[in-house]
Order: C-alpha cells, then structure tokens, then sequence
C-alpha cells in the first residue's frame, strides 16, 4: 500500500462589522453596551411598511477595505435579499449582496516562515447583521440589538494551504480593519467573525475535495485549532475509504473538535433576488478617488518605512505596527527624544510589558511624558536605572517625568568633585578589597561601582564613576 | 345637497367661507357610513372619536385665522395598508388582526400636516391580493351599484367610500390595477400615480417594485388636489424620485387641441365585453371632438403582462410576507416548538389567496427554477417597458378600457385564479412599465354597471393625464351619476 | 413544467407554510393551470433582454451616518407577542440535526 500525501485547501469567509455610529439602513445607535432590544425601531425590528435606506459611511468604509486589499470596486452593485426564517432575523429576508458584489478580485500579502504570500480575495460585499438569539432551558430569547449593523463580508478564493497561513491571512485582514478605523476586529465580542472552508486533497490531484464548513469559530488560535481537526478528521475519513461529506460543521473549543451542524444541506435554499426596496448602489470612480486620498499608511508599508528611516530591524518594526495607535505613539516618542532606537527600545519592553500592544498607546504614559523622559537619559540628567524607577512612577500615577525627577531629587549628579568624594569614601572604607583588587582581583572593579551608586543612591553619572574609580585606583597604586 | 354628497373642492369653499364647519360635515360624513356600511363593508374601523377631535381642532385653526389646506377639515378614509399610529391596521389579514403601528406612513404624516380628518380605515383584499375584495378577512365589499357585485379590489373599500358618498376623499394603493380597476368598477376617479411619485414608507408592501399610493376622488380635480397633498421625495424612501410635484390644479383646462392620444389595438381584443369596448370608443370620439388628435399605436407585449406580473409580484410578495412569523408582532398561534409556531401562524394567519401566491412566488425564486421564472418574467418586463417608450414616442397620452368587464358577481371568479388574474389584463402593464394612469367614469352598461375609461401618460407626466381627464369630465355627465343605494 | 403534490409541499416548508391535505392538493391544481399559462413566455426569445429588477430613478437616496433615537421602550414591549426582560421570547431554537 503506498502512502499517499495529502493537501489541504482552505477557503475563509470573514464577517467584519463597520464602525459606523448608526446601522446600516436606520438611525439606531450601533452601541455593544445597552438593555435587550434598547436600540430597535421600525426599520430593525422589520416592522410592515417599513424601507431601508442606504448609511452613506457605511459605503465609504467598505469600499476603503475594498482599496486596502486591491479589489476592484464595481461603480453598480446590486443588494440582493437571502431569504430564511429565523427568529434573530426580523424581515424573514438579509439584505446582502450576491451576484453583483460591491467589490472584486483583490488579494491580500501574507508573511509565513519569511516567505511572503499572495491570498486572492474573490469578493467584498455589503450585508446587514441579524441580531442575537439567547437559549434558555424552555424559551430562547430575541435581542435585536445587532440587527442592522453593518457588514462586510471579505471571501477568500481558495489559495490557503495551511492553519499557519490562515492564521496570518486573518491577523493580516485584521490588522487592515484596524489601520482603516472601520471595524475593531474583536473577535470574541463578534466584531470579526470567520468561517472556514476546508478540503483535502491527495497533493497531486488537481481537482479539490469535498469541503466542509466550519462556523462558531471565536479567537485565532481556535481558526488554526479547528483547522488542524478538520484536516486530520478529513484524511482519516479517505484514508478509511470513505467519502468526505459537504456540511457545515461547528467548532468545540471546550472539546477542541468539530462537529455535524446538520447534513441535510438541501434544506437551504435562500432564494436571493434583487432587493427591489434599494436602487442599485452606484459608487462613482470620482468617489472611489475621493476614498483612495484618505486611505492611511498601513502596517505592511508603516513597517518598510521605520526600517528604513529608523534602522529597526525588520522584528522591531513588526512589533511596534502591530497596532497603528502604538507605531503613531512611537513616532511621538522621537519627535520629542530623537533616538528611535532608544524609542523602540523603551517601547517594546517596557510600555508592551506593563499595557500589551492594544492599551500602550493610551495609558497613562503619555507619548510626550516617554519621549522627555528618555530626553532626560539622552542629556545625561538621569541614569538609565533611574529612568527605569522613574517609569515606574509614570505608570502609577501619570505624572510627568520632570516633575518626579523634581520631587524625588532624581537628578543624576555629574559634579566631578562630589564624585570623588564619594569614591574615595568607598575606597577607604574598603581597603581590604582595594588592597585585592592592587593584588591582580581587578574583576573587584564593578563592585566599587556598585558601592558609590549606592553612597549617591543611584545619581551618580555612572560613566564619570567609572572614570573617577580608574584615576583613584591607579593613583593609589 | 347634503354635506357629504359635497366634493372636496366644493367643501373646502364651503368651509373656508365658514359656511360649514368640518365638525358639522365630519358629523355628517359618520351618519353617512354607519347607515350605509351594513350594506356595503366598505369600511373596517371607523374612528368617529378621532374625526370628531380633529375636525374641531381644524375649526378652532379656522377660527384662529390660520391659512389653511385646501384639505384641512376633509373626512378622508384610508386603505387599511397605511399604518395610522395607535390606530389598528390589519392589511385586512387576521395574520395583523391585532397590529396597532408604531408609527405613521409618510402619506398620513403628510397628510396630518394637511389637518385631514381621518374618518376610518377601509376594506381591501388581504395583503392587498385580489381583483374583487373577496380575499379580505372582514368579508367582501359590496358594490354599491348592485349589492349582489364586486366593486373591484384590492382597494374595493376606497372606491366604494367615494361611490357612496362615505368620505370626501380616500387613498388607495395599486400594483397591478387596486385603484383603477375599481374606480371602474365602483364608478369613481381613481389615479395610480407614477412608481416612486408618492412615498411607500409605511404602506404595507405587496411586490415592492410594482406598489404604488394613489388617491380616489369624486371629480378629477378632487383627486389632483389629494395627489398634491401627498407627493413628493421622502428621505425614508430609497425608491422615492427626488422631483418637484407640479401644481395640478394648474393643468385642469378643457382645451385640449393638438393633444396626441394613442389607443393600442392590443387593448380592443376577445374577452372585452362589447358595452365596455363602445363605452371607451365613445370617450375617444368624444376626445377628438374636443381636439385631441387620435393615434393608432401598438403595444405588442400586452399579451404578455399577466404571467409576467405574476411571476414577478408573487415572487417579491413571498419575500416581503416573510416578516409575518409570529414572532415580533401580530398573530401568534400556540405552538411547542418554533417550527410548529412559524408554520401554525402562516398557516392560520394567512387566507386562501395570499398563501396561494406565497407558494407561487417561493416556487418562481427557489433553486433551479429561478431564471426560468422570475428572471425571465423580468425579462419580459424590459421588453413591456419598451413597448411604451416606443408609444410614447407617437402620443402624449394613451387611452384604454380599463377592465375587460363591468363589475362581475360576488363569488363568480373566486374558484378560479386564472380567470381572476386575466381580468387584471388591461391594468398590469402600467405597474410593470411604472407609468402613471387615471381612471375616470365614461358610461354605463346596460344593467346601469359604471365603465372606466383608463388614461396612461408618461413618467412622472401626471399633469398631462389630469389635463385630458378633465377636459373629458367636464364636458361630459357620467361623474355626476349617483348609484341608488 | 406540472407542479405536483410533492413539489407544493416542498415550497410549504420552505415557506414555512402549514397546508392541510386538501390546500395542498387545491394549490396543486391552480397551480400547475397557472404554470401552464404561464409557459407563454417561453414563446419569447429573451436571451439578449436586460431584465428590470428595479425602478431606476435619477437619484440616489443615501443616509448620513446619524444616530436617531430608537423606539421608546413602552412602545415597543408590548408589541411583542411574548416578552421577557425586553426580550422577545419564542419556543426554543433547536437546530435540526
């Protein structure tokens, strides 16, 4: 029996909800925090008689998502009716898109391994969200809350080969919405949701397996999870001589494994057709010019950027774009200091120690109280270790670095006199040590350091230390 | 003449000269419908409490000095399609038998603005489905003519609250003939205006692309000045054209020299009852004898239009009656579980009609049936929409018969749908075109049965069919006809 | 195209319609009479006609991105047919499997 290699084919269906403030065809506040169905009208609830009526921004934000990944904007696209029952979905009917999508044929790079690699989008569209059933032991329970709010459904062709590159598709698609300020691309408060298609195939086969559809899929590392499952349950499955069964299938995280949704896909018929309540959408090519001009520096281009203006290596610069609120907080930093190595350096590990990649740039560290403070290290003012207490402080309470130098009297003391008079206190208390060091123990050199940070409770200028320590050391000799 | 017998032009001066208050004509207009409504079931709710509480509040703004609409203080009725807020409105479909709307349609805020004195809510067929009021949940309408006949549908109710002299105005809606054919068949004026001319916020939608709000009037000027109230671009509305409303009244001349009318051979074909064809050859006569030059034109489709019409105004209605599940509003049958409650409620909330053409328009949508159907219906559609524009290019106005027959017997069609949906022949081509058309009265048959003559124009080119409709009204007698009720 | 038994109650369920035996059989008949008028389309050749799905007016109708206030909650509780803590409530969802 030969053994036969396998490749999966992967597919991913993301659902990205637009930032706007109102929903997408009503007034309603799009607000995560509120009562049961407190932000409901007419229009969301599918009240009889009721139309909807296109949010311009929400527009405006698909269509950025559709120029950050290449795709070509379609100056007509058609909204289009799904038709199913359910009870979260109020007209019986999603408005979405469906043989005319707003855009198409776009792709999206990806790095995996230090390879980089192009992952084809097929197409963008526009839908609204259904609202949220809650299941109780008897009753479940129908909040209409998200009914409305903006969609965009971003479809992958089927060029991903692998859980690892899915995983950088997403974060890389994630990253995009960010940088765009149109979705916040949480995952598990279901801003940004994703559907993965997956198949399997004996690797020289042209033609694609069977695929099966994995939903309820709630963090990155669950996408990836489930992915691996579904892969190896389908190559157990062939290589048991069965046939992979077309389904839609749910991920288990408390099980880590996926399961039978219902099989009986033929159940399914959505019936799309035009939506005769909205005119087609017409996106001019001056509009779309009009989008392009605000489109921001995004993470790929941003980190090329540092690398070349800033001499970061390629690492650094991956981790201070990873959030565009922490690179624009970077880029605070040294227009105050002027030293982005040092900038980064400060950044990375002690602002992303204390508040992640998310939170750093709005912490009560300011981007000007950093850039002083290094400033302060730059001029000499203050040590590196006191800098160190100094950030500390800066965490705590927000104050300005200037300020705790002030109170705590942290000012470095460069004074050639009192540093002299400091070494030579230490080096007459310890004169046995002296007397080693004379004797070739000339490692004792970092203990009298040491000892006359200690006398200036840190102040000392280290390097006029160093230097004092030296003269003292050879004189005495 | 009694109050309710005036016509709204005829009432308005009357009230602005503060010969007639709107309490005593709105009093007047409710003793009319309660001795008339056991006959006829024209009418589903009346509000007399609310009538009576606006029309002193239009008094008082009278008393006060305050300039005033040509429709303040006028008793109008309302299918009950348009949701009136706090007010029950059931599209006379037991699936909303117990709605109170939240919020009013954009025709009644307009016309609220107008201080109109809303006086009831009237009959139509269910979800507005059917040509002979006999699909409403409140039993049919009768015609007032013979209380034996159907006065038409789906807005039967309007055109019989006209006819009877139950309001002095009333609105309608029409997506494939709801106005004209029983202003026809109920002896009344009645325009359906062109698609996107009145707002649909807040109307109870049918097919989408077809439905459109029109008023009933006893004269042509009546229904131009209800028009007026009405149109125009609502933000609510994405369908809605963003173009100024014409002042009609301003077109209502009766010269109407050189004006090019175009009458259809297709239109004059079997099947139309002969005192029908005489009753619209006579109108076109009179026409010429009043100037209008008349054009022989073709619509070669029209064969075409009812399949079309109902592959595609089935297909949106199965779509747009997928709202009614029970869950957030209206109806809710006592089930176990949530199938069971979705298909007890649709099953029991919907008549015999409406689910007949859900299960049509599903099947017209459903997978692999789809572009045989209801693609190729809209297919059709473009080539119905040429048929016109190439008229247009011949004539300013069209001038047809309106329904093949007078009023038919209660009962005498509803066994058989086809039959049914082909008396919907002359009227359907409009809607799929989104043309305009009038109905006004221009003979009687034998049995002393209105005719309607039927009047199409252009896009949006509403005053032009006003201006020919009454140059004919004016110079002929057939509006001034009462039925002996 | 005959519409059969089979076929009406399919779309029964798609629609989530429920028919007695005789609707079924009713609406099977009118039906399949309706279908087969309606097969006069197919005398058209349509293959190179742009179908009209929609009304195409000049204008374009957008919103701009502002919130409006929602439903006053007096209003909205009870309208529903079954409510609880401002939630609709309906049987329970159990998904076919």
């Amino acid at each position: 029996m030969k053994d036969t290699t396998y490749e999966p084919v992967i597919g991913l269906e993301v659902h990205a909800q637009l930032k706007t403030q109102s929903k997408i065809f009503c007034g309603c506040s799009t607000k995560f925090d509120a009562k049961e169905n407190e932000f409901t009208c007419p229009v969301c609830t599918g009240m009889p008689g009721c139309l909807p009526v296109l949010n311009k921004k929400a527009v405006e934000f698909s269509v950025k998502m559709a120029l950050a990944t290449h795709c070509q904007v379609n100056e007509r696209s058609i909204f289009a009716r799904k038709n199913y029952f359910y009870p979260d979905l109020p007209k019986g009917y999603q408005i979405s898109q469906y043989d005319q999508p707003l855009a198409q044929k776009g792709h999206v790079e990806i790095q995996v391994d230090g390879q980089t690699k192009k992952i084809r989008l097929h197409r963008i569209h526009m839908e609204e969200d259904a609202g949220k059933n809650i299941h109780g032991t008897i009753s479940s329970y129908v909040n209409l809350n998200r009914a409305g709010i903006p969609l965009i459904e971003i479809v992958s062709e089927p060029d991903v080969r692998s859980s690892q590159e899915a995983g950088a598709y997403l974060r890389e698609l994630r990253s995009m919405l960010r940088y765009l300020e149109v979705c916040d691309g949480n995952m598990e408060e279901g801003s940004f949701r994703c559907d993965v298609n997956v198949s399997v195939k004996p690797i020289e086969q042209k033609e694609f397996g069977t695929r099966c559809e994995v939903k309820n899929i709630n963090s990155f590392r669950f996408v990836e999870k489930a992915i691996e499952y579904e892969i190896q349950r389908q190559i157990e499955v062939l290589e048991g001589g069965a046939k992979v069964i077309q389904e839609t299938r749910l991920w288990d995280s408390d099980q880590n494994k996926t399961f039978s949704m219902r099989s009986k896909e033929e159940a399914h018929d959505y019936r799309y057709f035009p939506e005769p309540d909205l005119l087609p959408l017409r996106v001019a090519p001056a509009w779309v010019e009009e989008i392009k001009r605000t489109l921001p520096e995004l993470a790929k281009q941003k980190k090329e950027r540092f690398m070349k203006m800033y001499q970061l290596s390629s690492y650094d610069a991956s981790l201070l774009v990873q959030e565009k609120s922490l690179a624009q907080y970077f880029e605070s930093v040294i227009e105050i200091c002027k030293e982005p190595k040092l900038a980064s350096n400060w950044i990375l590990s002690e602002l992303l120690r204390e508040f992640g990649p998310e939170q750093g740039a709005t912490s009560p560290v300011t981007p000007q109280h950093l850039g002083e403070l290094l400033a302060l290290i730059v001029k000499g003012t203050i040590s590196g270790k006191i800098a160190k207490q100094i950030f500390e402080k800066m965490v705590q309470t927000g104050q300005a670095p200037q300020a705790i130098v002030q109170k705590e009297g942290l000012i470095q003391v460069s004074d050639v006199a009192q540093i002299e008079a400091w070494v030579e206190e230490v080096l007459k208390e310890q004169k046995a040590f002296v007397d080693k060091y004379h004797a070739g123990q000339t490692k004792l050199f970092g203990f009298f350091v040491g000892e006359v940070m200690k006398k200036s409770h840190g102040k000392a200028n280290p390097a006029k230390v160093n230097e004092t320590l030296k003269k003292k050391l050879v004189k005495g000799a | 003449m009694k109050p309710y017998e005036l016509t709204i032009e005829e009432a308005s001066k009357e009230l602005s000269q503060k010969k007639l208050s709107s309490l005593e004509l709105t009093q007047a207009v409710i003793q009319r419908i309660k001795e008339t409504q056991p006959k006829l079931n024209s009418f589903v709710l009346v509000t007399e409490e609310e009538a009576l509480k606006s029309a002193r509040a239009v008094d008082e703004k009278r008393a006060q000095g305050q300039a005033l609409s040509v429709l303040a203080g006028i008793p109008i009725g309302l299918k009950d399609i348009f949701l009136t807020k706090g007010i029950r409105t059931t599209c006379c479909s037991k699936i909303l038998s117990n709605f109170i709307p939240p919020y009013d349609s954009t025709v009644v805020r307009k016309l609220k603005e107008n201080d109109f004195v809303l006086v009831g809510k009237l009959n139509q067929d269910e979800f507005a489905m059917g040509s002979s009021n006999e699909n409403s949940f409140y039993g049919p309408v009768k015609n007032p003519w013979d209380l034996e006949r159907t006065p038409g549908g789906s807005s039967g109710g309007s055109a019989v609250a006209i006819a009877a002299d139950q309001c002095l105005g009333s609105f309608g809606t029409d997506t494939g003939g709801s106005i004209r054919q029983p202003a026809s068949l109920s002896g009344v004026v009645g325009i359906k205006p062109t698609y996107g001319r009145v707002s649909r916020y807040g109307i109870i939608a049918f097919a989408s692309s077809l439905d459109q709000v029109g008023p009933f009037g006893k004269t042509v000027t009546d229904a131009a000045l209800l028009l007026k109230a009405v149109a125009g671009h609502d933000p609510c509305d994405s369908t809605s054209a963003n173009l100024a409303v014409p002042d009609y009244t301003k077109f209502l001349k009766k010269d109407v020299k050189g004006l090019k009318v175009g009458v259809p051979k297709e239109y004059f074909v079997e099947g139309i009852e002969q005192s029908v064809e005489k009753a619209t050859r006579e109108a076109i006569e009179h026409m010429k004898k009043l100037g209008a030059k008349i054009v022989d034109i073709s619509l070669p489709h029209t064969e075409y239009a009812v399949p079309t019409y109902y592959l595609v105004a089935t297909a949106e209605a199965s779509s747009n009656l997928a709202r009614y599940d029970g869950v957030k509003y209206g109806y809710r049958a006592k089930a176990q579980t949530l199938q069971d409650m979705y298909r007890k409620t649709r099953g029991e909330g919907f008549g015999r009609e409406v689910k007949r053409r859900i299960m049509l328009g599903t099947f017209v949508l459903s997978s692999g049936y789809y572009d045989a159907y209801y693609k190729k219906a809209s297919q059709v559609r473009t080539l119905i929409r040429k048929d016109f524009e190439s008229a247009f290019q011949k004539c300013d106005l069209i001038v047809t018969p309106t329904s093949p027959t007078t009023a038919f017997k209660l009962g005498e069609k509803v066994d058989d749908p086809l039959q049914m949906y082909l008396s919907d022949i002359f009227t359907i081509s409009t809607n799929l075109a989104a043309l305009p058309g009038l109905v006004l009265p221009c003979g009687f048959d034998q049995k002393g049965l209105p005719i309607g003559l039927q009047i199409l124009g252009p896009h949006f080119k509403e005053e032009a069919i006003f201006h020919l409709a009454y140059a004919y009204e004016q110079s002929t007698q057939w509006h001034t006809r009462k039925p002996p009720l | 195209m005959h519409i059969t038994k089979q076929l009406v109650e399919h779309l029964a369920k798609l629609s989530l319609v429920e028919l007695s035996p005789e609707e079924i059989s009713k609406y099977t008949q009118e039906l399949d009479a309706l279908m087969g008028y309606f097969e006069k389309l197919n005398k058209l050749d349509t293959s190179h006609i742009d179908p009209t799905f929609h009304v195409e007016l000049p204008t374009h109708v957008f919103r701009e991105d502002e919130v409006k206030s929602s439903f006053p909650r007096e209003e909205l509780l009870p309208m529903f047919p079954a409510e609880e803590d401002g939630a609709i409530k309906v049987p329970k969802i159990i998904e076919a499997s």
